[in-house]
């Protein structure tokens, strides 16, 4: 159901570029003005939710610690102990090196059986796998995209189109690996959103949706490589005048509705972006579990809101047991004396913070 | 309260299936052995908390104020003003899934509200129903959901079933923690005056008395001295205790656990430090005020958390100490470790703690300047300054549970197997998923180690046991060491119900156990008086 009501909104997103530049020939609305819109929401929408985040401050150093601990100058700390309990700022940096590139927590998995009445753990790197095709096969794609943006393409871009594309037997064009991976790892994202019990169990609609919006990109351009040919050099000219600020809508070139549904998916997904459980590609980052030092007790964290909090004081406590801590030998301190402590309380009828 | 037999309670548990109804529109049951009574009011009331009044989870009405959603709401964006962990992780998470079948709730019960991802989702669905635009617009759709009564309901019933041990933690991919997720939301409860019995008594203990368990100053040292009696019947060796409490001038302040000088077997994870203390002629005092170094606080908001341990560094500089040593605890070295340095820091009226017998400065603790009894016991027999007979123990095949807290908030893996593979020949792992940063929780901690709620204990321990089933029937084991007084308390009754054939106790009553002391007489137990293979020759045998 859930992904029924995602699909349906994904078709109307395909809908309207067709129905808009195919039949209202709206060329510059959507060759010009949404892309730009979209482009500003994205950019402003993920601003803001970064202002958002850091707007909170972190009151405590919680790492997460998956390794030894530096303690004792003789308990070895292996290379993989500093990267998964870090206590040096380099072994932080490269632990979220780890997490951002390579996905180290996910490559973690394991997956619980219960056999009658044992447990049995097995590794599980299918989701690992899936999603680095998906994401490293994304940036690739994206980086690629560059060529459009650009005039004359850099070197690097041109290398990496000739690697990502170095198998030339299909014949022309080449086809691009990446291709390939992006959709072998979406497609497994997906059913795993249907066939997986529990993943299917707890996906929301909006769980689906990116799947579905991302999907339709991938599927559109390659279309526009390999079987619907759109004019290559009219939408060089289009995305040249938009990333020069200079956008022209290419005179009497048709570059084809279908390249007009692509760039609006892409269009959607970057408006998307902000609003959506995809800013985990920035959150991450943020992470206070992942990007703090295990160095609690040598380096101190200091709260910017920590506060004086009521607790007994000694001199309660002995001028309460006095009598019997006299009765048992246990030592009587004559030197302390009842002290009021200016104390804070977010709690209770007292609250005052 | 009597459990079915251990092989049908799980016969219910598949996980692989789910529910066919939409885990929104599943209401929730609160079952009679999953949950926690409340206290009574006067408890929090002396606390200077909100309370509710007198009444019980299983009322149909719960007593909520007229304007709870007003304080719910309130205290949410509190708390997400307050922690960026909680902000960010109420807006990062992708439901990917691969926490799900981590937890050990989740393992035991097979309730899909038991995967890590729908117990956050208890509440993001609520931040989005009711503070975003686009969540109120798209309901369901987004996960979004409105605030009801039901859904105070459902958290505390879920909240209560999470013991904040972090393991669904280190698998997710954006390092999403749980704990600090239950840890908000047990805040928010206590602001509407909900507070259990079992969390807040003893709270209130440890606040007016000094410990969890409400043991006085004098009883406690009346404690003390019948462990040391017992030790000196056994072994023949002194301990003077006096020294031992409420002594002004000592270099160390040690901290014990309630745990540790109340019930079996944690006492004799105490008697074994008294007896190293005394081995040591270590200048080392305990306060008759600070005498617990667990936090039950923790296990319902921060700054309870704070009000409890304020008296442990009042009590250091109050008997002038120059560091702190703590004892065996779980959640308590995650507070210890990951807090104590913000919230009483800067720590400059301590020293940079130094081992009196090796010398040895404990640089990584040269802030807040506390040290992990582990840690100090690995230094000293790593420079030989300890005469450990391992046979001593050669009745017991043991294995190692990693506390929870300790393991993925601190990381302490390598010292407590160095002390092990020192003090005993028969030391077994448990199979390589279960152990170290992927430990399983008791399925008791984070103040869930009542009664009225054993069935979802057993069930949450679950995991743990079995693993500890499978060494004991493959390798015999039939000790499990452990370093955390609540596991200490707990694993009893888990093993009991599962392997009753396997026996738990502290690290250092094993090092105890293994210690020669000079001058010490013949015996043939252990400790426990439990009977030894080899039986120990002393000064009366060893003219022989």
């Amino acid at each position: 159901m859930n992904a029924l009501v995602s699909f349906i909104i994904f078709g109307i997103l395909v809908a309207i570029p067709w129905f808009g530049v195919g039949v209202l020939g709206l060329d510059s609305l959507f060759g010009i003005i949404i892309p730009y819109a979209c482009f500003l929401v994205f950019v402003i929408g993920l601003i803001y939710r970064i202002i958002y985040w850091a707007k909170s401050p972190v009151p405590y150093k919680i790492p997460a610690t998956c390794g030894q601990q530096k303690s004792l100058p003789w308990v070895k700390r292996t290379f993989r102990d500093r990267l998964e309990s870090p206590f040096y700022t380099w072994e932080v940096v490269l632990r979220m090196f780890l997490e951002i590139v390579f996905f180290r927590s996910l490559f973690r998995n394991l997956r619980a059986d219960l056999y009658g009445k044992r447990l049995i753990y097995g590794s599980a790197k299918w989701l690992w796998l899936g999603a680095i095709l998906f994401h490293w096969s994304f940036f690739i794609i994206l980086l690629r995209h560059l060529r459009l943006f650009t005039n004359p393409v850099p070197q690097i871009i041109q290398g990496l189109d000739y690697l990502d594309s170095f198998i030339q037997t299909f014949g022309v064009p080449p086809v691009y690996i990446t291709d390939i991976l992006i959709l072998a790892g979406l497609t497994f994202l997906l059913l795993r959103r249907f066939f997986d019990p529990k993943v299917s169990y707890l996906s929301y609609g909006s769980d689906f949706f990116p799947l579905f919006l991302i999907l339709g990109i991938v599927i559109t351009g390659v279309l526009m490589r390999y079987y619907i040919k759109v004019d290559l050099y009219a939408v060089k000219q289009l995305t040249l005048g938009l990333a020069t600020f200079n956008p022209v809508i290419p005179e009497g070139a048709k570059i084809g509705v279908i390249f007009y549904i692509h760039l609006f998916l892409v269009s959607s997904l970057a408006a998307y972006f902000p609003f959506s459980k995809l800013v985990h590609m920035v959150g991450v980052f943020f992470s206070p579990t992942r990007n703090m030092a295990n160095n609690n007790r040598a380096v101190r964290h200091v709260n910017p809101w920590e506060y004086p909090v009521k607790h007994l004081t000694y001199a309660e406590f002995q001028e309460k047991f006095r009598e019997a801590m006299e009765q048992a030998g246990i030592p009587i301190d004559e030197e302390v004396t009842k002290e009021e402590h200016e104390w804070y309380t977010m709690y209770g009828p007292h609250k005052n913070i | 309260m009597s459990l079915p037999k251990p092989e049908e309670l799980i016969s219910d548990v598949n996980l692989h299936k789910t529910p066919e109804k939409d885990w929104m529109d599943i209401k929730p049951e609160l079952k009679k052995g999953y949950y926690l009574g409340i206290v009574e009011p006067k408890y929090l009331e002396e606390l200077d908390l909100n309370t509710l009044g007198k009444w019980q989870p299983y009322d149909e009405k719960w007593p909520l104020p007229e304007n709870w959603k007003e304080i719910v709401r309130k205290e949410i964006l509190k708390r997400m003003e307050k922690h960026r962990s909680f902000k960010l992780f109420m807006d990062i998470c992708v439901r990917c899934g691969a926490c799900a079948d981590k937890c050990h709730f989740f393992l035991g019960t097979g309730d899909p509200k038991n995967m890590p991802v729908l117990r956050a989702e208890l509440i993001r669905s609520i931040v989005k129903g009711e503070f975003s635009t686009f969540g109120k617009l798209l309901g369901k759709f987004a996960g979004a959901r409105k605030l009801t009564e039901d859904v105070i309901k459902e958290w505390f019933y879920y909240f209560y079933q999470c013991t904040e041990c972090r393991r669904c933690s280190i698998f997710c991919p954006y390092g999403i923690d749980t704990a600090e997720i239950t840890i908000m939301m047990r805040e928010i409860l206590l602001e509407l005056g909900i507070g259990t019995d079992w969390g807040i008594k003893p709270i209130h203990n440890s606040y007016y008395i000094g410990n969890h368990v409400g043991v006085p100053p004098h009883t406690f040292k009346e404690n003390l001295e019948f462990l040391a009696w017992e030790f000196e019947d056994i072994t023949g060796i002194h301990i003077d205790l006096d020294r031992y409490i409420n002594r002004k001038g000592a270099e160390i302040l040690y901290v014990p656990m309630s745990g540790d000088y109340f019930a079996d077997p944690g006492i004799y994870t105490m008697m074994g430090i008294l007896a190293l203390f005394q081995y040591l002629d270590l200048d080392v005092t305990m306060s008759a005020f600070a005498t617990e170094g667990g936090n039950f606080g923790f296990f319902h908001s921060l700054e309870m958390a704070k009000r409890l341990h304020s008296k442990i560094y009042e009590e250091a500089k109050r008997l002038k100490v120059k560091w702190i040593l703590g004892g065996e605890c779980g959640h308590k070295w995650r507070v210890w470790h990951q807090y104590h340095n913000t919230w009483f820091g800067p720590i400059d009226f301590l020293e940079v703690p130094k081992s009196p017998i090796t010398g040895t400065v404990f640089e990584h603790a040269k802030s807040n300047k506390i040290v992990h009894i582990v840690e100090f016991t690995a230094d000293l027999i790593a420079h030989g300054k300890l005469k450990l007979d391992p046979s001593r123990n050669d009745h017991l095949i043991v294995t190692y549970h990693d506390s929870c807290n300790p393991s993925r908030a601190m990381g302490i893996f390598e010292e407590p197997r160095f002390i092990l593979k020192h003090v005993c020949n028969n030391f077994i792992e448990m199979p390589e998923n279960t152990i170290r940063e992927k430990t399983f929780c008791c399925g008791s901690g984070a103040g869930l180690n009542a009664g009225e709620n054993l069935e979802i204990r057993q069930r949450g321990g679950f995991p743990r046991a079995n693993a500890v089933e499978y060494v004991h029937k493959e390798y015999g084991v039939n000790q499990l060491i452990c370093i955390c007084a609540i596991d200490r308390a707990v694993f009893p009754t888990l093993l009991g119900y599962w392997v009753p054939q396997v026996e738990v106790g502290g690290l250092h009553e094993l090092v105890a156990n293994a210690l020669v002391f000079e001058g010490e007489k013949s015996r043939d137990v252990d400790l426990r008086r439990r009977p030894l293979k080899r039986p120990v020759k002393g000064i009366d045998q060893s003219e022989e």
